[in-house]
């Protein structure tokens, strides 16, 4: 798609163009360029001597069993959180394209935790869940359940999935409602004149129909789980108990500034980079098969 | 609606509001929280009331912050990042427009090498460059800055795509007749363009001031100066761990303080945002 009409100057695109392209470059290119630099470099440990170490720091990588159960838990916990955060959006979603009373009012209080930030929704959470004073920890203890999140790994990763899924489940629905709103009337109307219940038209119409919108969901939620949640990490269980919530990009986090592993934690981020770069070829491929229809 | 069945519809209205129950029960016991005091909520379990000490703690955190965690006035904290979300939604959304006004309107060489040096920043998101980011803004002696804070991360493919793909849509004779009446393009940018571009204008400042305001991972790693502190960085200072108790009624205060701009924005801007958000994905 190109526009018919230009303008021409020798020198005003670029100038027009100068800003965005000079922060590009100074903060975008030349520090993922240095990544994949020190990921070749050893330091010693009081950082005075640097060695070139080739890809030793990925074999070294992927030999660590820390590194590859961190993978394994960012795995789960994407899934948990794409998978979770989809089908509770999916449902009110449904429900709120069914109703004609107060649409706007459902949709204003369902819209609100998008603009609450990751750290401050672990924040609440934490409270909510503390070990010794939350409210939901006190309910739990009176159905005989013993909640200790800062002791037990599977409660740590409970905790951290609800209050991802949590702030962004508003996002999934607005997505959800805009594309069951899209969907024509007349093809519900069609199935229903046939004979079809509410539930078996949702599972052989709209459902289907809404799969690109699923699948960019299914992927937006895989990069928020992976990059995003950093913030509800770091406020409620900073990695632990023991590295169970210890996701990749918080590795990076804490190999890199706490525990100041640098060629480690640049292999880590290279690794990081190609699998956002795989997750948007991804996306962009599909997105470019919508067009085509 | 395609035929009418009450008990659908009352099983619709039942869904959302346990939804929206589930969802706001979290933020009002952050409010009641926030209005005891600390003894009334580390006595389990605490009151599902909201209790007398609203503005106690609300002017408390305002002006002196906690004990035992950070020291900053929440006051400060909230001015910074205003001034970061306002910098940053702002400044990406000029340097975006721009940008795409060049690359649409324009034929000139390397075009097309600039558009993709814009869209593959799509793929290097801060969390995976953080130690060499931090390092050239450390170089740059922006530690601790505004500069700092916001710099770095007002580069935004996804605001430069939007624009293109809303430029694509003016008509081309607008820019004819633009040519003919001897308007050279700043003027036509100014004086068609901008005043077009209004909505979409509106839309990305609604998400990309919702993206300043809770920017956490960039100003943790470099802000080392309390009074630099944004308010979501505030929040996660105020909570000391070890054996340190946490002031939890002041930081339940602090986070009501930290989610009621952005919610504001989300909610009295919601056609915009909406828009904005389903867009910018297509």
């Amino acid at each position: 798609m190109e526009k018919r009409v230009v303008f021409r100057s020798a020198w005003l695109p670029y100038a027009l163009l100068a800003p965005q392209i000079a922060i590009t470059i100074i903060f975008f290119f030349w520090p993922a360029f240095q990544a994949g630099y020190f990921s070749f470099l050893l330091q010693d440990a009081f950082g005075l001597k640097t060695e070139f170490v080739g890809l030793q720091n990925f074999v070294e990588l992927f030999n660590d069993e820390h590194y590859l159960k961190s993978f394994k838990i960012t795995a789960h916990f994407s899934a948990l959180v794409a998978f979770s955060g989809i089908a509770i959006s999916l449902l009110l979603a449904t429900m709120a394209d069914r109703v004609l009373r107060g649409a706007l009012a459902y949709k204003t209080l369902l819209i609100w935790p998008y603009a609450v930030a990751p750290a401050v929704a672990g924040v609440l959470w934490a409270f909510l869940f503390a070990p010794s004073i939350g409210v939901f920890t006190y309910a739990l203890k009176q159905f005989g359940v013993d909640w200790n999140w800062a002791l037990q790994g599977d409660q740590a990763m409970l905790l951290v999935v609800i209050a991802s899924v949590w702030k962004q489940v508003s996002y999934n629905f607005l997505f959800f409602l805009a594309g069951l709103q899209s969907i024509p009337k007349s093809l519900i109307e069609a199935a229903a004149i046939d004979g079809a219940s509410p539930l078996r038209r949702f599972w052989t119409v709209v459902f289907p129909l809404l799969s690109p919108v699923t699948f960019f969901l299914l992927v937006v939620n895989i990069v928020y789980a992976f990059f995003d949640t950093f913030g509800v990490i770091d406020a409620t269980t900073e990695g632990g108990p023991a590295g169970a919530t210890q996701i990749l990009v918080y590795k990076v986090y804490h190999d890199g500034v706490k525990a100041g592993d640098l060629g480690g934690s640049s292999a880590q981020s290279v690794v990081l980079m190609a699998i956002v770069i795989a997750l948007t070829v991804a996306q962009f491929r599909f997105i470019e098969r919508k067009v085509q229809y | 609606m395609v035929e009418n069945r009450p008990w659908l519809t009352v099983l619709a209205h039942a869904t959302l509001i346990a939804g929206i129950a589930a969802i706001a029960f979290p933020l009002y016991l952050t409010f009641v929280a926030s209005t005891l005091t600390l003894n009334e909520i580390v006595e389990v379990p605490m009151p599902l009331l909201p209790g007398g000490q609203f503005w106690e703690n609300y002017s408390r955190v305002l002006t002196a912050g906690t004990a035992f965690g950070a020291k900053a006035p929440v006051g400060r904290m909230l001015l910074n990042s205003l001034v970061v979300a306002l910098v940053i939604s702002i400044g990406k959304i000029a340097i975006s427009i721009i940008a795409s006004f060049a690359i649409v309107y324009f034929r000139f060489p390397l075009r097309s090498f600039f558009f993709w040096m814009i869209f593959v920043t799509l793929m290097l998101p801060v969390e995976v460059r953080i130690i060499p980011t931090f390092k050239v803004v450390s170089d740059l002696g922006m530690l601790n800055s505004y500069t700092g804070l916001t710099l770095p991360l007002i580069a935004s493919a996804t605001a430069t795509f939007l624009f293109r793909q809303f430029f694509m849509t003016i008509p081309d004779e607008l820019a004819e007749a633009a040519r003919m009446d001897g308007a050279g393009p700043l003027r036509f940018f100014w004086d068609v363009v901008v005043p077009l571009s209004k909505t979409s204008i509106a839309a990305l400042f609604v998400i990309q001031f919702i993206y300043g305001w809770n920017q956490y991972l960039w100003p943790l790693l470099i802000t080392t100066d309390e009074s630099m502190y944004t308010t979501v960085i505030g929040i996660k200072r105020m909570i000391p761990g070890g054996d340190a108790a946490t002031e939890w009624n002041l930081v339940m205060a602090t986070a009501m303080l930290a989610m009621l701009p952005p919610a504001l924005v989300v909610v009295l801007m919601q056609k915009w945002f909406v828009k904005g958000l389903v867009e910018q994905e297509k």
